[in-house]
């Protein structure tokens, strides 16, 4: 009969062998910053669903249904998404408080698509030095693709600049010497645009002749409009935000003022601006994208788009899917999905920063066919390609090639 | 419409707070303090930089208190001041490389001045029409900000990113506890000189121009001196505060410093009792908290419960933080007469 | 001279807006003496709703009707449930009340029809105006509904009983009562006129800039501006005060080289405090003299 100490011995052995043998083996397979865990990845967003910008606030409630549906398909690796996400009413301030509630409070693995180029900017350096990705942020502002500096962070959408010269590019050769109009929101939206269109005209650039700002807190910008016509350009670019792009379309037409007109790409939704300006008002505008619209025709039969509207039945019935902003939570959300299954068990920050930095031709539902996300060590510009489109009848003709926007600094 | 003129007797516009009652006592003074002391001790980093917000809004709703409460002057333009010493702190630091410390007191000063200044046309001005003055001060600020010649300095719209100051003399503290005993030292300094301000002559004069400013000009006080003077300490200290705030929070944006600011200020200030110094930090804590706790509770109408938060206490408490102090005080009163 | 003019009418038809809103501003100052942050939302709250009455197929001009009869009743709902218990605190208790109002409403408006732009229909069509094209017929509509309105309200308030009880009340509520006036029931009256003149504003704004729920935000500061310049106590003075708003900006933004453009509103308000700091009453307003 062995005594009753080695016996105690013998048990303590055993299951230290058996605890080695069952994790040693794990220990070098799974890999989990604060955040992952077996069961689970904790996403962390910061959105506008208050104050001047919560029509942006969807895109945040659309990511969230997105999420819902891949845990009901059974999550990514068998592990579900824990998305959690705050308001920062568009206020830089707020979204520090936010973003560090979300790394230190929540703890979350990562933060993603949080939305607008000040609160970005406000939290940029703060998670840098935390090494939390700040990853795939709603914004096109042209600072996030800045690998050296903040190798944190990653821009998602073409940014404004590269989306400009693509518009210059195109002035140059169908338009040469005419005169350009341009009317822009005083903010970084509006002022990177401008910076991307005078570098693109390069020594052309004297072809604008009038720049004209306005502010967002403008009930109408009706009389820039005016003042714009007064300069007889024959090329008209208008930088603005949905809601007053709309006011342009429609201004235009009041005055009878028939101009080539560039709408920016964040104004293109046949729902929220050209179907309120009026359809026939809208005839001819020319803009560039890198999505479908939801309430373009052609896609109805799309097997992409079929993906999405089947989502927005079941998990998101009340996403208006006319609305731009819900495609593009869609597609930023299986972007981000993308990265997560890429990362398989090693779901440290650095492993998914550097699958985000992997990606090769990858295309989510939702973008036009043949734009592809790529993006590398050196590039941390997912979506760099835009295809010009005319708006004709009721929706958008797509034309010419998918051209690249590539900055080439 | 007729010329004929109006003649109205009106009741003050702010009411008087008695002098005994303008802080708390001594006791629950210690109290707070060493709540407000200790208490970084044992929370997380996170916690320990919302105290530090509430320190440096508690400030601001502080000197928005000395104007409205103090010398009866409405302002709903706060945010310009806060503004003004945010980037003032933010472009010392970052253009030249001063010690963040000394950025204070250069805010201060510069804050000083501009409200000063701004008191000047605001003296002819009263109730409605001066809370318009500065309502409009406060909404073109962030258009001044983004203006094309100051960009060099601002950053414009893209803003500027703030270093972030570690402990002096290499002391084992995180940066976050430095600032907020840093800022808990300021704060607390700024709220001894404001009280013995407002009990000073010139706190009286203050008083006096508040309760009836015609009285008060009969009497002999200088009254365009006091009521400038009044303007010009509140944004100081307010300039301060937003000095505080951008060392803080590292960043300043024209979009940080919006009129949602100024009535954000506001609000804090009739939460926490007009008037009433150590309401200050109730009201900061409400206009920090009760946002965050109304997004808990819905965050598609967190805009609607926060509205109706706010309606619940000005239903049960219209004289703010000040009106469940001295509730508190009279049921202790009575509890030790029993 | 042809910008100028341009400009010039231009700056009419954008202060319609702000003549409209200005309108309902100073007729809420005439009932409670003060200005009611949540005025503009009022406003939306009530276009939507009307909207709404017609997305559900009830013809433009029922709409319209029942949409006043509406904003009347809510409005003096929201003042008997919400502000009449805080008539006893201090003012700056209200204008909390004020701001807490807007921040539902906005909250509601957005969670109920989102925050895309609507269309909003026009009775009076989109075309140029006699043959100008810088005003649409839509804008002189605008612009005739609201003298109409004026005229109307003037006729409210010199000539009629319920016109001159509310007029005492609001500058003399103890003298009121003694001659008895209900001076309560005249504060619920004119938080009703009031919602009602702004859900007009509204509808009458809503087909220029579409319908969304922050559209009254930047209405709203340049209605204050404008009544504060036309005189608070004079609904005449608000309507070219608006008038003088707009075309002033559109003046400043065009003639004030480098920072015009980007400094409107604040040029534009610059203007009216130097305005007040002259005629502290606004230009038509009445002088009010304070006995000690």
């Amino acid at each position: 009969m062995l005594s009753k100490q080695k016996l105690r011995i013998a048990a303590f052995s055993t299951a230290v062998i058996a605890f080695a043998a069952t994790t040693g083996g794990a220990f070098a397979q799974k890999k989990y910053d604060t955040g992952a865990t077996d069961t689970e990845i904790k996403i962390g967003n910061i959105m506008p669903y208050s104050g001047p910008a919560s029509a942006y606030g969807v895109i945040g409630k659309t990511e969230e249904a997105y999420f819902k549906k891949i845990n009901a398909e059974g999550g990514i690796n068998g592990r579900k998404i824990n998305f959690v996400t705050y308001d920062d009413g568009y206020s830089p301030p707020k979204a520090v408080e936010q973003v560090r509630k979300l790394v230190e409070s929540d703890e979350v693995l990562l933060v993603f698509n949080s939305l607008g180029t000040a609160s970005n900017s406000a939290i940029q350096k703060y998670l840098n030095t935390k090494k939390v990705p700040q990853l795939f942020v709603a914004t096109g502002a042209t600072k996030w693709n800045d690998p050296k500096d903040f190798p944190w962070t990653m821009g998602w959408q073409p940014s404004y600049q590269s989306e400009a010269r693509i518009y210059a590019k195109f002035l140059m050769k169908e338009k040469p010497n005419a005169k350009i109009a341009i009317m822009y929101q005083n903010d970084d939206f509006g002022k990177d645009y401008l910076k991307g269109l005078k570098d693109g005209l390069g020594a052309k650039a004297s072809m604008i002749t009038a720049e004209e700002s306005y502010e967002a807190s403008e009930p109408t910008i009706d009389n820039h409009i005016v003042k714009l016509k007064a300069t007889g350009a024959e090329v008209f670019i208008s930088v603005t935000t949905p809601k007053f792009a709309a006011q342009a379309i429609k201004k235009l037409a009041e005055i009878e003022w028939k101009p080539m007109h560039i709408v920016s790409n964040v104004s293109t939704s046949v729902g929220s601006v050209i179907k309120p300006a009026g359809f026939e008002n809208a005839q001819g505008i020319l803009s560039a994208h890198y999505a479908k619209d939801g309430a373009d025709s052609q896609w109805d039969n799309d097997p992409g788009m079929k993906k999405f509207f089947a989502f927005l039945e079941k998990y998101y019935p009340e996403g208006n899917k006319l609305d731009g902003s819900v495609v593009y939570g869609y597609g930023a959300a299986q972007t981000m999905v993308k990265v997560l299954e890429m990362c398989g068990d090693n779901l440290t920050r650095e492993n998914v920063m550097k699958q985000a930095a992997s990606l090769k031709d990858f295309a989510p539902d939702t973008l036009l066919p043949g734009v592809k996300i790529n993006t590398s060590a050196t590039d941390f510009a997912p979506i760099e390609q835009l295809q010009m489109m005319r708006f004709k009848g009721e929706k958008w003709d797509l034309f010419g090639d998918i051209i690249s926007g590539e900055l080439s600094n | 419409m007729s010329a004929i003129q109006e003649v109205v007797t009106e009741a003050p516009a702010i009411e008087a707070v008695p002098k005994r009652a303008m802080t708390l006592g001594y006791g629950t003074s210690l109290v707070v303090l060493a709540a407000l002391v200790l208490a970084p001790l044992f929370v997380k980093n996170f916690i320990i930089f919302q105290m530090t917000q509430l320190l440096f809004y508690g400030l601001a709703v502080l000197a928005l208190n000395i104007l409205t409460g103090g010398s009866g002057q409405f302002s709903l333009g706060h945010s310009a001041f806060y503004a003004v010493g945010a980037y003032t702190s933010a472009i010392l630091m970052e253009h030249a490389n001063i010690n963040y410390a000394l950025t204070l007191p250069v805010a201060g000063i510069i804050c000083f001045a501009f409200g000063f200044l701004f008191g000047q046309p605001a003296l002819r001005l009263s109730g409605v029409y001066l809370a318009l003055a500065t309502f409009a001060l406060a909404t073109a600020m962030p258009q001044l900000l983004k203006l094309g010649v100051f960009e060099h300095w601002t950053g414009g719209v893209q803003g500027l990113v703030v270093t972030k100051p570690d402990a002096p003399f290499g002391l084992p503290v995180s940066q976050d506890m430095w600032l907020y005993y840093f800022t808990l030292a300021i704060t607390i300094g700024i709220y001894i000189a404001s009280v013995n301000l407002l009990r000073s002559r010139t706190g009286r004069a203050f008083m006096a121009i508040r309760d009836n400013e015609i009285a008060a000009s009969a009497m002999g006080i200088n009254v365009a001196l006091y009521k400038t003077l009044a303007f010009g300490v509140s944004a100081g200290i307010t300039g301060v505060a937003g000095g505080l705030g951008a060392i803080a929070v590292q960043f300043v944006a024209p979009d940080s410093f919006t009129i949602t600011l100024a009535i954000s200020l506001f609000l804090g200030m009739v939460v926490g009792g007009v008037g009433w110094l150590p309401g200050s930090i109730v009201g900061s804590a409400f206009i920090i908290f009760v946002p965050n706790i109304a997004e808990g509770i819905s965050k598609g109408l967190s805009g609607a419960v926060f509205g109706v938060l706010l309606f619940l206490v000005i239903f049960l408490v219209p004289h703010g933080a000040r009106q469940v102090a001295m509730v508190t005080q009279h049921l202790i009163g009575k509890l030790k007469k029993n | 001279m042809e910008l100028f003019t341009n400009q010039i009418l231009a700056g009419i038809a954008t202060g319609a807006i702000y003549a409209c809103m200005a309108l309902a501003v100073v007729m809420i100052y005439q009932a409670i003496d003060h200005l009611n942050f949540a005025q503009g939302e009022m406003a939306m709250f009530s276009t939507f709703f009307s909207w709404q009455l017609m997305q559900w197929g009830i013809p433009y001009w029922w709409a319209f009707l029942i949409t006043l009869a509406f904003s009347f009743v809510g409005g003096i709902a929201i003042e008997r449930l919400l502000f009449r218990p805080l008539a006893k605190a201090p003012i700056l208790t209200n204008v909390a009340g004020f701001i807490a109002l807007f921040a539902i409403i906005n909250s509601v408006a957005g969670l109920i029809w989102d925050f895309t732009i609507k269309q909003y229909p026009t009775p009076f069509g989109s075309s140029p105006f006699l043959g100008s094209q810088l005003i649409s017929t839509h804008q002189a509509g605008m612009i005739g509904v609201t003298v109409l309105l004026l005229i109307l309200l003037y006729f409210f308030f010199q000539f009629t009983r319920i016109g001159l009880a509310m007029r005492a009340a609001a500058s003399l509520p103890e003298s009121a009562r003694l001659v008895g006036i209900n001076t309560s029931w005249m504060i619920a009256l004119g938080w009703g006129m009031a919602a009602a003149i702004g859900s007009i504003a509204g509808i009458l704004i809503a087909p220029v800039v579409f319908l969304e729920p922050n559209m009254m935000g930047g209405v709203l500061i340049y209605g204050f501006a404008a009544a504060v310049l036309g005189g608070l106590t004079s609904p005449f003075g608000a309507v070219i005060g608006g008038f003088l708003v707009g075309i002033f900006e559109n003046l400043a933004g065009t003639y004030i080289p480098g920072v015009g453009n980007e400094l409107k509103l604040p040029i534009a308000l610059a203007l009216i405090i130097t305005v007040l700091v002259v005629k502290p009453a606004g230009l038509f307003g009445r002088p009010i003299v304070k006995r000690v």
